[in-house]
């Protein structure tokens, strides 16, 4: 059940195959959700629950969708799931739900679910699938994670609403938030650090020329 | 790869479509219940934050439960007007949805009233708010003293505007600002409150600070406060009066 060959799939979108930072896949949430750190856990997680399940239902079915409309089917599967997370978080999360509005709503574009399912899901067994997509999602909210945390923490001076910087006194010696961190394109500066530094690490992943 | 008929794809995708519209409809239906409850309670919750109730939510097990005795318990009277001030017999203010009152020509417009009386038998008359920021629709409550003319306290909320620019009229440092606003002058004419930019607001009764880097949150909310208030502005002086 948990083969390294499973463990793999799990841990290698964490780091060597990161959707974001080594697929470049589902940049455009990346640059919108990742203003306050809370936004972005939940993003995460919807986007984890959306994935996983998609991969296991796309897997199941891999046998009996036609190719000619696979993409349709994959959609269709992508935008059932993305509707039921809105519609339950809706219900019982009512406050989260406030602030994510539209952004549930465009999990059905972000490219990591087509890219898995396409590339993973239509040719590999439910388990792995659902593994698959635990481990991609869980490298998407990673670096959602870590992008919304210095925008929060610089651009609001807070880190889970909480006011760091207030508490520690910053602003009495005439520090000011950066407003441009709260800005999507800072969003794309911040990835493109994670990617240099991920990148000066590890030199597989530079591209030959 | 295997091929497949054309039959077998129309097949396909009816019976998909079936099964996917089934089970979203299902899902839809069963939760409906839940999710009007949430934006009733979060409408009174709102009504009850612009007059400075709302303290202790966060901390209550149980949200709606908590919601809804304080409203019960303060919210003491609710009526409808028109736009001459009069008041309208046998309607009820709750369900009334200003967005589609202020659609209506405005003789025809059905205008809610809330009024909380304080522990010492005050009365804040409570109006609601709507308008439109950058991205979306901007809305809120305002409050007032029994004088009809000082802000007793306001709440504002947004959908889509810009998080630490825009977004930021529903944080407390922005609202906190428009207690003790007057919205009339001195000769009784209607001035609304203004959102302006810099310290003009400073010392302006009539004016608040805008948000720096939401210049059209701003604005948008400017408008929102004299175009709604301004349909009150007749039953304010009557009550006045």
């Amino acid at each position: 059940m948990f083969s390294s060959k499973n463990l793999k799939l799990l841990r290698d979108p964490l780091g060597d195959s990161n959707p974001i930072t080594v697929q470049v896949l589902g940049i455009c949430s990346a640059l919108a959700v990742t203003v306050k750190l809370e936004n972005s856990v939940v993003m995460a997680i919807s986007v984890m629950a959306v994935l996983a399940v998609s991969n296991v239902v796309i897997s199941l079915m891999r046998n009996y969708i036609p190719p000619r409309i696979r993409i349709i089917v994959e959609l269709v599967v992508i935008s059932t799931m993305v509707i039921l997370v809105d519609e339950i978080l809706q219900a019982y999360a009512y406050d989260v739900s406030k602030q994510l509005s539209v952004f549930v709503g465009l999990i059905i574009t972000n490219c990591i679910l087509m890219g898995r399912l396409e590339a993973f899901a239509l040719g590999n067994k439910p388990w792995p699938a659902f593994l698959d997509g635990i481990g991609n999602a869980a490298g998407y909210g990673i670096i959602l994670i870590i992008v919304a945390f210095f925008r929060e923490l610089l651009g609001s001076g807070t880190i889970w609403g909480y006011p760091v910087f207030e508490k520690l006194g910053l602003y009495k010696t005439g520090y000011l938030n950066n407003g441009m961190m709260i800005l999507p394109p800072m969003a794309l500066v911040t990835v493109g650090i994670i990617i240099w530094v991920q990148r000066s690490r590890n030199k597989n992943l530079i591209e030959s020329k | 790869m295997k091929s497949y008929s054309n039959k077998y794809i129309f097949i396909f995708s009816t019976v998909m479509v079936i099964i996917v519209a089934t089970l979203l409809t299902f899902v839809s239906e069963s939760l409906q219940p839940y999710q009007e409850k949430n934006v009733e309670v979060e409408k009174k919750l709102d009504i009850l934050r612009s007059v400075g109730l709302s303290g202790g939510v966060d901390k209550a097990k149980n949200k709606n439960q908590f919601v809804e005795e304080k409203y019960a318990g303060n919210i003491t009277k609710s009526l409808v007007i028109n736009i001459n001030g009069e008041v309208q017999k046998g309607l009820e203010a709750f369900p009334i949805n200003l967005k589609e009152e202020l659609r209506k020509a405005p003789e025809e417009r059905k205008l809610p009233v809330f009024i909380y009386t304080t522990p010492e038998g005050k009365e804040i008359t409570i109006v609601p708010l709507q308008g439109k920021g950058l991205w979306g629709p901007i809305w809120g409550y305002i409050s007032f003293q029994p004088d009809m003319s000082t802000v007793y306290g306001a709440t504002f909320s947004d959908a889509k505007e810009t998080p630490g620019l825009g977004a930021e009229i529903a944080q407390d440092f922005f609202q906190e600002q428009f207690k003790g606003k007057t919205i009339f002058d001195a000769s009784d004419k209607f001035t609304s409150i203004q959102v302006l930019k810099g310290s003009a607001g400073k010392g302006n009764p009539h004016a608040v600070d805008a948000i720096s880097g939401g210049t059209i949150t701003s604005k948008g909310l400017e408008a929102m406060l004299s175009d709604c208030l301004g349909n009150y502005e007749k039953y304010f002086k009557l009550k006045k009066e």
